[in-house]
């Protein structure tokens, strides 16, 4: 590898724009004539809208328009889309109650939007909100799952009987039967996987921009995936065809999911640019944000699990209920079906599986992808029943593990998945050995004469990222392809743009596809630019979410190198009249190998440009694009284990130690893979502890804010002991697996299964706060 | 925000004569309270008075055996002053763990305790030093100055000037942040004067605000340790609970936490 | 209205605003100095930090008209021309950030702390004094390495000058 190629640890290229304050966030972009929007929402979990009085918010100073749900539908601007179709058992689709971006009719959830105020200041919007008046019928609301689905709950959609989304099963129950009628031992666990808000610092925000003379709209938005924004503003939602419609993602302040769904906001400010004829600004304040960017999570499940009398494990039974919220959101339906239950067999050798999981509408804020989406679930309850069946059966958690790892490549699961390559043992080898496993008896006992509830818990996680084979997931009801576009444009002088449908909020995509050129044409990264996040630029792409950037998005990159590489090839033969197949890229040269003859890159691009002697018949011009669509998923793995100390006064659980030993395949950048890896840690030791988005009986919010929802901060969690093991991924050209989800994954069992260690007490639910564990570790 | 008109006083009488002008006027020292609240539109103040500038509201004084802290002093320029951390180190160390470094430089002990919000830490240490607040009235002991959930027993227009502590033989203060928004989820600050009475107050655990906590004060009375407090039952009656503290824990943790104090007590 | 003098990153201003406008408002809005951010509403996590004579404050919870008179640094002010300031070089060289968004007011914190506390660093230190400052990238793990780089880093430059 060179200094800047596959594999180095280089200092990321975007980072002085964002050290010195030149970062460029849709907040901070100002057009002339800009108004701006405050929008009305409902104070009420379920409520029938009757009445908006806005006379009096339209005499008020600065205000230009009162716009409401009613004139919405009258303008036939479409309602929010679910782009994913699941069957239920049944066989009958999904039920899909109606989600308008402006409620006309009924408000289903505490922050649904019902009128938005356009004004010359968010101030006076904000001023004159106030003085609409909102005429509520309140209508019975239901927040609890468990409460939604039963006999007699308040309805949220007449489409949907019983709250009830789908009723969908996966996998073989007979077989599964049959193996439990067998067992010599049978584990069973209730497990809840509380909600989260995601969160990602900056909130998010729209300004878009109609221009009347073109008929065209530009949308400066949040999203991590502005193409798929423009394709779904455009398809479903009415507000312009594609060519009249610009998508740009500038700089965006992370998004873990939330920024890749199209939200109400976004569609409305489009609508009332039209509408008033100047720029409408929207940027969301944090309540906003708990109000209604999508949840994460919120799953209760019960699951079984049977062994032989090896302490093998012959078959899992699982049922799960996922909280859906009010509506559907974009991508929700596939969270907890094809994202979860495929990877139920996590990396165990489990020959039969069968998951029910039925989804349930409530009253609260839509849920839909949030970091890993599905896979953070499946891996947290196979974790935890592999914990409890450990010490059910009395045997070490690590050794019941390798009992039961799959060792054999590739390996077919009952549900879906046919993982490529792996080396479980590995990872679980690096971890127990950085945490120094068999010394943690006498470290335990040390901890005990000392007052100390220490404990250890080992998590092996695995995940299916690089989403994903389009026909695969068409087959299984996507209504998008997953594929990735790329395209490299060598220009006169041999500098080189690299534009990707990948969009980078945090990745460090700007660094980290540079080194791929780097590597490939022996250049420096300063002759390279990345460019995405803008519809006008880049001609497709569908994003990035599911750690699949540099999986599929790099290795569209690569593809589209190779067809450069290949006709620069052909233009350096041709001026050192040789043969094509005797030059070789070295150092920014072709060269003729065994010679001292070569022309640099920049005399090649300039001969493609000024074409006065190419060879007979090529195109002027060194630009090339692919599209890539994977073969498979990716299946990162690794293993986490860290060990706490509970203080059993107060119930405080604080960071011993933690270590993650990883199987990413092929690293790039490992500085900005380990960032990733931190970070995801992070999220899921937030979810074992602190986060949880909690709504009263009511459907009224309890946490929406930072005083009441506990972000993780500095002195909550510890630094981390990476390592990593390698297997290089069979089915990318690159042997990249994805590293962006792996840590939320993982992280979250490892720690619940260390404080329950700690404690001696197997149930514990999330998040585990000092009074939950005081409380467990008192209870009779 | 709502529309304000803001004024920056530079005395304490040209402050209480700005208030009365304003409809319904608002003192601002450090704002780290008020101005959340104020951008939330949970109050609306026709006329801000800001404290913060005046001179004779800043700075410690040391005089034999009372502290005096002047009103508008911010929490850094409490903790990092020489005659705090001598005559008082406990309310130093209180006030090393509340709110973040940013807060620190703004926040005032007079802001804190004007708005004596039951989860403040500095109420507990009035209370349990038996402190005398002073205001451009009268002076008003901390046991009749905290009167329940952001009351007091300040009036209309009355400003806080300073605080004055009797220097007490041991102080000690420990607390268990709320893991979301930092106040203290229960603190427990204890005092043996000089003349070896024991006084015990527990902030964020009431449904009254802060309080004294007779039953570990007679037990530190008979005998000043950690191991004194065993014995002693807290009722979880009138206790506060919520989503990150049952009342069974907050009694619980008035226990743990005197006990850490006495044993950091210096 | 009112008019609020300010020195801000080095120059002065006077910038007519509502009585209302929050200093980062002005900053952002009047000044265009975007580089200070807003994330939350509730003075929690900070990505609104600038100096104010010296000292790192919540710009968020701060009418202007408190500021006036105050002499500002923010994000934009800290580096001397090209040459970066310690502490963004040690952000950079340690991959302290990633999105980006938290990183300004982590810096301006950051630099206070070591002002603060010298040489005197550790990482617990570093970790309790981050309390204020929320990212949700990061895992802390980088920015913790880089605050104590930076803080070496300090020393040597304030040595040298």
């Amino acid at each position: 590898m060179g200094v800047e190629g596959i594999g180095a640890r280089v200092v990321r290229k975007e980072d002085k724009r964002f050290i010195t304050g030149k970062g460029r966030y849709v907040d901070d972009i100002k057009l002339t004539g800009m108004t701006h929007a405050y929008f009305i929402r409902s104070p009420h979990a379920h409520a029938k809208v009757k009445k908006i009085d806005s006379s009096a918010a339209l005499k008020m100073p600065g205000v230009v328009a009162v716009l409401t749900g009613q004139q919405l539908v009258d303008d036939k601007v479409g309602n929010l889309i679910c782009g994913w179709a699941i069957t239920s058992k049944d066989g009958s689709p999904m039920k899909m109650g109606a989600w308008p971006a402006m409620a006309p009719e009924t408000v289903r959830f505490v922050g649904q939007a019902v009128a938005v105020v356009i004004a010359e200041s968010k101030n006076l919007a904000r001023d004159a909100a106030e003085a609409i008046v909102v005429d509520y019928e309140e209508l019975p609301a239901v927040a609890d799952m468990r409460a939604a689905i039963k006999p007699g709950a308040p309805q949220l959609h007449p489409e949907a009987p019983g709250n009830q989304v789908y009723d969908w099963v996966i996998g073989d129950e007979g077989a599964v039967n049959a193996a439990f009628s067998k067992a010599a031992n049978v584990v069973k666990l209730d497990v809840t996987n509380n909600r989260l808000a995601p969160n990602a610092m900056e909130p998010r925000a729209a300004i878009a921009d109609y221009d009347s003379a073109e008929e065209h709209f530009t949308l400066y938005t949040t999203s991590q995936n502005p193409h798929v924004a423009r394709l779904v503003l455009s398809a479903f939602y009415n507000i312009a065809p594609e060519h009249k419609l610009r998508v740009i993602a500038p700089d965006v302040g992370g998004g873990f999911g939330s920024k890749i769904f199209i939200y109400p906001e976004e569609m409305v400010a489009l609508w009332a640019s039209k509408k008033v004829g100047r720029p409408v600004k929207w940027t969301g304040d944090r309540t906003e944000a708990f109000l209604t960017d999508a949840h994460g999570r919120d799953h209760i499940t019960h699951a079984e699990m049977a062994f032989d009398a090896n302490n093998k494990i012959i078959g899992l039974r699982v049922k799960t209920y996922a909280n859906f919220g009010a509506y559907m959101s974009l991508f929700s339906s596939s969270v907890p079906t094809y994202l979860y239950a495929t990877l139920l067999s996590g990396q165990y050798n489990i020959p039969a599986i069968h998951a029910e999981v039925i989804g349930v509408y409530t009253n609260t804020t839509p849920v839909d992808a949030y970091r890993g989406a599905g896979r953070p679930e499946a891996s947290y309850l196979i974790e935890r029943l592999m914990e409890t069946a450990a010490r059910q059966l009395n045997v070490d958690p690590a050794q019941l593990r390798r009992t039961n790892f799959i060792t054999q490549f590739p390996h077919q699961t009952p549900v879906i998945m046919a993982y490529d390559t792996g080396d479980f043992n590995a990872s679980l080898d690096a971890a127990m050995k950085a945490i120094d496993y068999a010394g943690f008896p006498a470290r335990k006992a040390k901890a005990k004469a000392d007052g100390k509830l220490r404990g250890i818990g080992v998590s092996c996680y695995i995940e299916a990222c690089g989403i994903a084979p389009s026909k695969a997931v068409g087959s299984l009801g996507a209504g998008v392809g997953l594929w990735e576009s790329a395209e490299v444009r060598v220009n006169p002088v041999g500098t080189i743009e690299i534009l990707t449908g990948s969009h980078s909020h945090g990745q460090g995509h700007e660094t980290t596809f540079c080194q791929l050129v780097a590597e490939r044409l022996g250049v420096p990264i300063s002759q390279v630019s990345i460019v995405h996040g803008d519809t006008d630029k880049v001609q497709f792409g569908m994003g990035t979410y599911g750690s699949r950037s540099a999986a599929v998005g790099l290795t569209a990159i690569l593809k589209a190198m190779e067809k450069v590489e290949s006709k620069a090839k052909k233009i350096a033969a041709h001026a050192l009249e040789t043969s094509e197949a005797d030059i070789v890229i070295e150092n920014g040269e072709f060269k003729v190998t065994g010679t001292d003859k070569a022309i640099a890159l920049p005399m090649v691009a300039l001969a493609a440009y000024t074409a006065h002697n190419l060879p007979d018949g090529m195109e002027p011009g060194l630009k090339e694009s692919a599209f890539y669509d994977p073969t498979n998923f990716t299946f990162p793995a690794g293993a986490y284990i860290c060990e706490v100390e509970v203080d059993p006064g107060t119930g405080k659980t604080s960071f011993i130690n933690f270590v993650a030993a990883d199987d990413f395949g092929r690293l790039i950048n490992p500085m900005i893979v380990e960032g990733q890896v931190h970070g995801g840690l992070v999220q899921g030791i937030g979810q074992a502890l602190l986060e949880h988005a909690i709504y009263d009986a009511n459907g009224q919010p309890v946490t929406a804010s930072f005083m009441d929802y506990a972000m993780p901060r500095a002195d909550d969690v510890p630094s981390f002991n990476l390592s990593h093991t390698t297997t290089l991924c069979p089915g990318n050209p690159l042997g990249i697996k994805g590293c962006g989800e792996a840590g939320a994954i993982g992280a979250s069992a490892a720690v619940i299964n260390a404080i329950t260690d700690a404690i001696g007490k197997n149930n514990l639910e999330m998040p585990a706060t000092p009074d939950r564990v005081w409380r467990t570790i008192h209870a009779a | 925000m709502y529309q304000t008109t803001y004024h920056r006083a530079s005395s304490v009488d040209e402050a209480a004569s700005l208030f009365a002008k304003g409809s319904e006027s608002k003192f601002l020292a450090g704002g780290q309270t008020l101005l959340p609240v104020m951008k939330q539109r949970l109050a609306g103040p026709s006329d801000v008075i800001d404290l913060g500038r005046i001179k004779e509201l800043q700075g410690v004084e040391l005089s034999g055996d009372t502290l005096t802290i002047k009103a508008a002093t911010a929490y850094y320029d409490i903790m990092t002053n020489a005659d705090v951390k001598q005559a008082i180190p406990a309310i130093a160390y209180l006030t090393s763990v509340l709110g973040d470094p940013a807060v620190r430089y703004r926040g005032t002990i007079g802001g804190s305790i004007a708005n004596n919000d039951p989860a403040a830490d500095f109420p507990a240490a009035l209370l349990a030093l038996g402190a005398t607040v002073k205001t451009n009235k009268r002076s008003i002991a901390a046991d009749d100055f905290f009167q329940g959930l952001f009351t007091t027993a300040l009036e209309d227009g009355e400003i806080i000037t300073a605080v004055s502590f009797p220097v007490p033989a041991k102080a000690g203060y420990e607390k268990m942040r709320h893991p979301a928004s930092r106040f203290a989820l229960t603190g427990v600050f204890v005092a043996q004067t000089k003349s070896g009475d024991v006084r015990v107050a527990a902030t964020g655990a009431s449904q009254t605000g802060v309080m004294r906590v007779p039953a570990i004060e007679a037990a530190l009375k008979a005998n000043w340790s950690p191991s004194a407090i065993d014995s002693v039952t807290i009722s979880a009656n009138g206790l506060l609970a919520d989503i990150h503290g049952t009342a069974e824990y907050r009694a619980n943790l008035i226990k743990v936490m005197a006990q850490r104090a006495v044993a950091a007590a210096r | 209205m009112s008019t609020v003098k300010l020195t801000v990153n080095g120059k002065a201003v006077a910038v007519d605003v509502e009585d209302r406008t929050l200093l980062v408002q002005l900053l952002r809005d009047h000044l265009n100095l975007t580089g200070t951010h807003v994330g939350c509403d509730t003075s929690q996590c900070g990505a609104c930090v600038v100096h104010m004579d010296g000292r790192a404050v919540k710009s968020c919870t701060m009418l202007a008209g408190q500021a006036d008179g105050a002499t500002i640094t923010t994000i934009e002010g800290i580096a001397k021309g090209d040459e970066l300031h310690p502490m963004q070089a040690a952000f950079r060289d340690n991959h302290g950030l990633q999105c980006g968004y938290c990183t300004p007011g982590m810096i301006m914190s950051a630099i206070d702390i070591v002002h603060r506390h010298g040489g005197k660093l550790d990482e617990a230190t570093v970790r309790t004094e981050l309390e204020g400052n929320i990212c949700r990238c990061t895992g802390y793990h980088n920015i913790v390495k880089a605050v104590l780089d930076a803080a070496g880093r300090m020393k040597v430059s304030q040595a040298a000058e």
